[in-house]
């Protein structure tokens, strides 16, 4: 089991999890996340001043899968939330331990 | 008992059948020919007369128009959260709930009798008082009292004021001042020193003698509200975080623009209320003229404000935009039933103007009002009371200087007290919250309480 942790821009979602549901994965978590990478902030302007947001809102998507669909899943990933301008974001894939289903207790491939 | 309802019901149907047959039956001629009491033609079986009717329909407007002011405050609990931070939203609601309570109340009390003392017009009185309550005989409620409206109208509509002029204060002084200090502060500023400086005009007194005009309160409401506002800044500080170490300006922005949006509008339509009603009958002209002219400088101020801030600031901003349509509505209010359409255009756009760069300089000199309650009120309150003598019918010399005397005295006297007050509370209960609970936001500190409690709820049972 490995699980990848996708940060995307925010409007990209929607392709993102429809991409993965055809491949027939079947669940994810998704967060409003806010952070910055090479794209670094944007100036705003209120009231006359103007000021730095150097953290940009992204969302941290979150699936973990069999070790056979990680591939798969990935190039998926990358895919669809491609614009190919600064800021698209990263995709991290790490290994896990266990995944236990609260409700049945069943483990490992089963679970996720 | 019945039989009153009936002699309503009876006129009320006549009223509407009158207005709506005829259209004309509340002119300025007929308003002031029931000048004399009717109470004898009310009392016969002739059915109403076409005074009777001219008196319900007047005090009915001045009802609806107590209604619309109320509605401001609404439109001022929008705005006021809606340009601070979300972690102050449940202390500027609150105080924003408050405020009318304590105008109504107050005003009750003493307020109205100390602003309508029945001075003697041409004797130049500073100071009056009827006493405390509110009360009337039965010659109250018919037009013996005034053609326009009951006593108890008259009561409600200048109480709606009233409260206007504490709710300016709580914006300017929000994300920082103590909730008791600001309660106490309200309760004595809206009780004493609001009514006593209306009375100089409003009641009678030696403003009025003087020539002094402020037809639905630029100086006597706004900046009344804007002195109060800016002697409690000058005490308070500015808020944590506001100036950066360098001394440069650092944005604290509003949380909820949409919340601001709506604030305004809503104000703009209370704003028909407070100049339509100071008109003081539904006299169909005067009417629908201060409506017209409070319209289009509320749209010219929004204009003025659009086109300074982008060639200025670089962007259109909303929230100046915004603080436009009121520096229109407020520069108007003097003078909305003396301008006609340029004149209203050029007080509303040069309002929206002088709102951005007011602004700035209040920023820039470290006077820190999170809404913009100071240029908004206290300066296009002036503008617009100085307006009278620079546009429209009363134009002059003359007029100019009354305005300017106006201007000087209710400012001075209300700057004087509302600071004394300021630092009073200060000595006694103290006037800030500490730092760390300004830090953390006034909704955990002063109420234990959160305008978006986001998460799951932790049951503590």
């Amino acid at each position: 089991m490995k699980k990848i942790e996708a940060i995307i821009k925010p409007f990209k979602l929607e392709e993102v999890k429809d991409a993965l549901a055809d491949l027939g994965i079947e669940g994810m978590t998704v967060s409003e996340v806010k952070g910055f990478g090479r794209q670094k902030g944007h100036t705003e302007i209120y009231r006359g001043s103007e000021y730095t947001v150097d953290f940009l809102p992204k969302i941290k998507l979150e699936v973990v899968l069999a070790d056979s669909l990680i591939e798969q899943a990935t190039s998926a990933i990358l895919k669809a939330a491609k614009t190919g301008k600064i800021g698209d974001g990263k995709v991290f894939v790490m290994p896990v331990e266990e995944a236990i289903r609260i409700r049945t207790e069943e483990t490992g491939d089963k679970a996720v | 008992m019945l039989i009153s309802i009936r002699k309503t019901a009876r006129l009320l149907c006549c009223a509407v059948l009158t207005v709506g047959v005829l259209g004309l039956t509340v002119s300025t001629a007929t308003a002031q020919e029931v000048a004399a009491p009717v109470t004898e033609a009310a009392t016969s079986d002739a059915g109403p007369t076409a005074a009777d009717v001219a008196f319900m329909v007047n005090n009915l407007w001045m009802m609806l128009a107590a209604a619309l002011v109320f509605i401001m405050h609404l439109g001022f609990a929008s705005l006021e959260s809606g340009l601070c931070r979300s972690k102050n939203t449940v202390n500027i609601l609150f105080k924003n709930s408050l405020i009318p309570g304590i105008g109504i109340i107050t005003y009750a009390i003493c307020g109205f009798n100390l602003m309508y003392p029945g001075f003697e017009e041409g004797s130049k009185s500073f100071f009056g008082f009827a006493g405390f309550n509110i009360t009337t005989d039965a010659a109250g409620v018919t037009s013996a009292y005034n053609p326009g409206y009951t006593y108890w109208t008259d009561f409600l509509f200048q109480a709606m004021f009233a409260a206007t002029a504490a709710t300016i204060v709580s914006g300017a002084v929000a994300e920082r001042i103590k909730l008791s200090s600001f309660l106490v502060f309200s309760t004595i500023f809206v009780a004493i020193s609001y009514p006593i400086t209306g009375s100089w005009k409003w009641g009678y007194g030696w403003l009025n003698d003087l020539g002094f005009y402020d037809f639905a309160g630029s100086t006597l409401v706004h900046s009344v509200g804007g002195w109060g506002a800016l002697a409690g800044i000058i005490l308070l500080g500015a808020r944590k975080g506001k100036y950066g170490p360098d001394g440069k300006v650092r944005p604290i922005p509003g949380h909820s623009m949409p919340l601001a949006t709506i604030g305004v509008f809503l104000l703009w339509l209370g704003w028909f209320g407070f100049n339509g009603g100071s008109v003081l009958s539904a006299d169909p002209g005067l009417v629908s003229l201060t409506l017209v002219t409070t319209s289009l400088a509320a749209s010219a101020g929004a204009l003025g404000a659009m086109i300074t801030s982008w060639a200025f600031l670089k962007k259109p901003d909303l929230s100046m935009v915004l603080n436009g349509i009121l520096a229109g509505l407020v520069g108007i209010t003097a003078g909305a039933d003396q301008m006609a359409m340029w004149s209203s255009l050029a007080i509303g756009f040069i309002a929206g103007v002088i709102v951005v760069f007011s602004v700035l300089f209040f920023d820039k000199i470290r006077i820190d009002d999170p809404v913009g309650a100071l240029s908004v009120h206290l300066v296009c309150g002036i503008w617009g009371t100085l307006a009278v003598g620079l546009f429209g019918a009363k134009a002059g010399g003359a007029q100019f200087m009354s305005q300017l005397i106006g201007v000087a005295s209710i400012g001075a006297f209300t700057f004087i007290f509302a600071f004394v007050l300021f630092l009073i509370i200060k000595a006694i209960m103290g006037l800030r919250v500490s730092e760390e609970e300004e830090l953390e936001g006034l909704d955990l500190g002063e109420h234990s309480m959160e305008a978006y409690p986001d998460f799951v709820a932790k049951s503590e049972s």
